[in-house]
């Protein structure tokens, strides 16, 4: 078995091969609980939830704090930094509105919580785990915003 | 009150279906066949069976295969969540039904065309919102569609903490296709790969490659319980179940528990190794071989360090040099597992754990069998048993 070509990777990803046309990432799921964070990531900000009684930083958020079960909560905004804590290169299958090969990465945040993302303005080979990356939140489509992660440069 | 399960209840039967790429009929015809098949093995009648259990994920509701098999009465319905998680769980509730009186013969069973049907390769489905939506809505929109996905989230940390090498994965997939190979049933019988085939074969999900990644077949596969005191005299020896145990840690997600301190371990095997290590009163030096839950090579990695046959970040060293083979210190996954035998999301495993027991295994090992330990899948709530001959 060989990989697929370059061309044939795009095309798949361009026409998801013989399904409908619907060239999209998948959508994120919103629902009551997390409606407002992507509220923020479409103004451009990285919110992280805190618990109002105790602190504690939570992702993906909930309603109530794990430690202290309090369901008094607000946000912070994160800096955007943060190191590359694990990551996958992903192949196959493709699936349509996304290009290949693929990488994505758990991402540790400097304020200590994690988020799962992709990484861009990297060649999948270069990216190791501890490097340091920042978030750069814009339009992966005409209607989706996510915050994606690019690698700092260093000097 | 009963202090402990050790002992009291067995694996009277098993039943399997053909294992194919495509079966050619329903779901819930695979179901009444293996469940037939298991209820004939333990020598009883459909009549005889009051309990039932089975997967959330099952097409097939349990109903259904009872009035197609003809189980007249239930007093015990129940299915278990998240997947590759729950095969052992549906013989801890089997165990706990027997055990408490509530039920004389419980039959397990999982069926699916999960080759010819709906396939886990193909992604995370739309559907309405709910927690586990939700939960998948933080990584369907980066791509991370796929159980090759998550499991390789894990194994890129802990190739990295541990400087390991993938050379323990490549030799887990050509032994099991070896086994695989020497059973008819298997879907890769008479095919087994070398080392120059797993290197030469593409990445799926880096690091992970073709041969590291279970197939998708379509079958169906189920056992009976009923008492140890019931299965002595029935046809088979029976395969006494010492211990049995389910769990979910600290931070658990399905899949994507990435949260947590250290992702280069799965604390829900700790607990569920826990369990059944305190009821049987055995330890990891006590089991003579394993079926290992196999959904993806590096998975049996974390289990062997979970159940203590070696230290944490040593098993990838561990299973080099014929570990796992038939003559080796934990002959595992002896039918060829769900890398190579099929994938019956681990009901067809306990059926090979019970022919070990038995002795019937077309791989049997030439050592004793006395103590076979049985686990289900990685990174979400999950189960194991373990299984052993009549005192």
């Amino acid at each position: 078995m060989s990989d697929l070509s370059k061309e044939e990777t795009e095309k798949n990803a361009a026409t998801g091969g013989d399904a409908p046309a619907a060239v999209q990432r998948m959508r994120p799921v919103i629902g009551h609980d997390n409606r407002w964070w992507w509220d923020r990531i479409n103004e451009g900000e990285l919110p992280i939830q805190r618990c109002k009684e105790c602190g504690t930083l939570r992702h993906p958020p909930r309603p109530m704090c794990w430690k202290c079960q309090s369901l008094e909560w607000d946000h912070v905004i994160a800096s955007g930094r943060g190191i590359v804590y694990s990551f996958v290169v992903v192949h196959r299958p493709p699936f349509p509105g996304y290009e290949y090969p693929l990488v994505v990465a758990v991402i540790e945040l400097e304020e200590g919580t994690r988020i799962v993302s992709n990484l861009v303005g990297i060649e999948p080979g270069d990216v190791k785990i501890g490097i340091p990356v920042e978030v750069s939140i814009g339009n992966v489509d005409e209607t989706l915003k996510l915050p994606l992660f690019r690698p700092v440069n260093q000097e | 009150m009963l202090t402990s399960i050790k002992d009291e209840c067995a694996i009277a039967g098993i039943g399997q279906t053909e294992i194919s790429k495509l079966s050619g009929r329903s779901e819930l015809q695979l179901a009444a066949e293996c469940v037939k098949a298991a209820i004939e093995d333990a020598g009883l009648k459909p009549t005889d069976i009051d309990g039932m259990t089975g997967f959330t994920l099952d097409h097939v509701d349990e109903i259904e295969v009872a009035r197609t098999v003809g189980i007249p009465e239930l007093r015990l319905l129940s299915r278990m969540p998240h997947g590759g998680g729950a095969p052992m769980s549906l013989v801890h509730q089997a165990v706990m039904a027997i055990a408490s009186g509530m039920c004389q013969a419980v039959v397990g069973y999982r069926a699916m065309n999960g080759r010819s049907g709906a396939r886990y390769s193909s992604g995370v489905a739309e559907g309405p919102e709910t927690t586990d939506r939700i939960s998948w809505g933080w990584y369907m929109p980066y791509g991370l569609l796929t159980p090759a996905c998550w499991v390789a989230m894990h194994t890129m940390r802990y190739l990295h903490e541990y400087g390991a090498t993938d050379e323990g994965l490549a030799e887990i997939a050509v032994t099991q296709r070896k086994f695989a190979a020497n059973n008819p049933i298997a879907l890769f019988y008479g095919k087994p790969i070398t080392m120059e085939d797993y290197y030469d074969a593409p990445f799926i999900v880096e690091p992970l490659r073709l041969y590291d990644c279970c197939i998708e077949t379509d079958g169906g596969a189920a056992f009976v319980v009923t008492s140890a005191e019931r299965a002595k005299d029935l046809p088979h020896p029976p395969a006494v179940i010492r211990g049995a145990a389910q769990g979910s840690a600290f931070d658990q997600e399905v899949m994507t528990s990435f949260y947590r301190e250290n992702i280069t371990y799965l604390p829900e095997y700790d607990l569920v190794a826990d369990q059944c290590y305190a009821q049987s009163g055995l330890g990891p030096d006590d089991l003579d071989a394993a079926i290992i839950y196999d959904a993806f090579t590096s998975i049996i990695l974390f289990q062997l360090e979970s159940f203590r046959f070696c230290k944490r970040g040593e098993a990838h060293e561990w299973v080099k040099g014929g570990t796992l083979d038939l003559d080796g210190r934990l002959p595992c996954n002896t039918h060829g597992g769900l890398l190579s035998e099929g994938y019956v999301h681990g009901i067809n495993g306990l059926a090979e754990g019970v022919r070990l027991i038995r002795g019937t295994s077309v791989n049997q090992p030439t050592k004793k069998t006395d103590h076979v330990l049985v686990t289900s899948g990685a990174s979400m709530p999950t189960s194991a048993i373990i299984i052993g001959k009549l005192n």
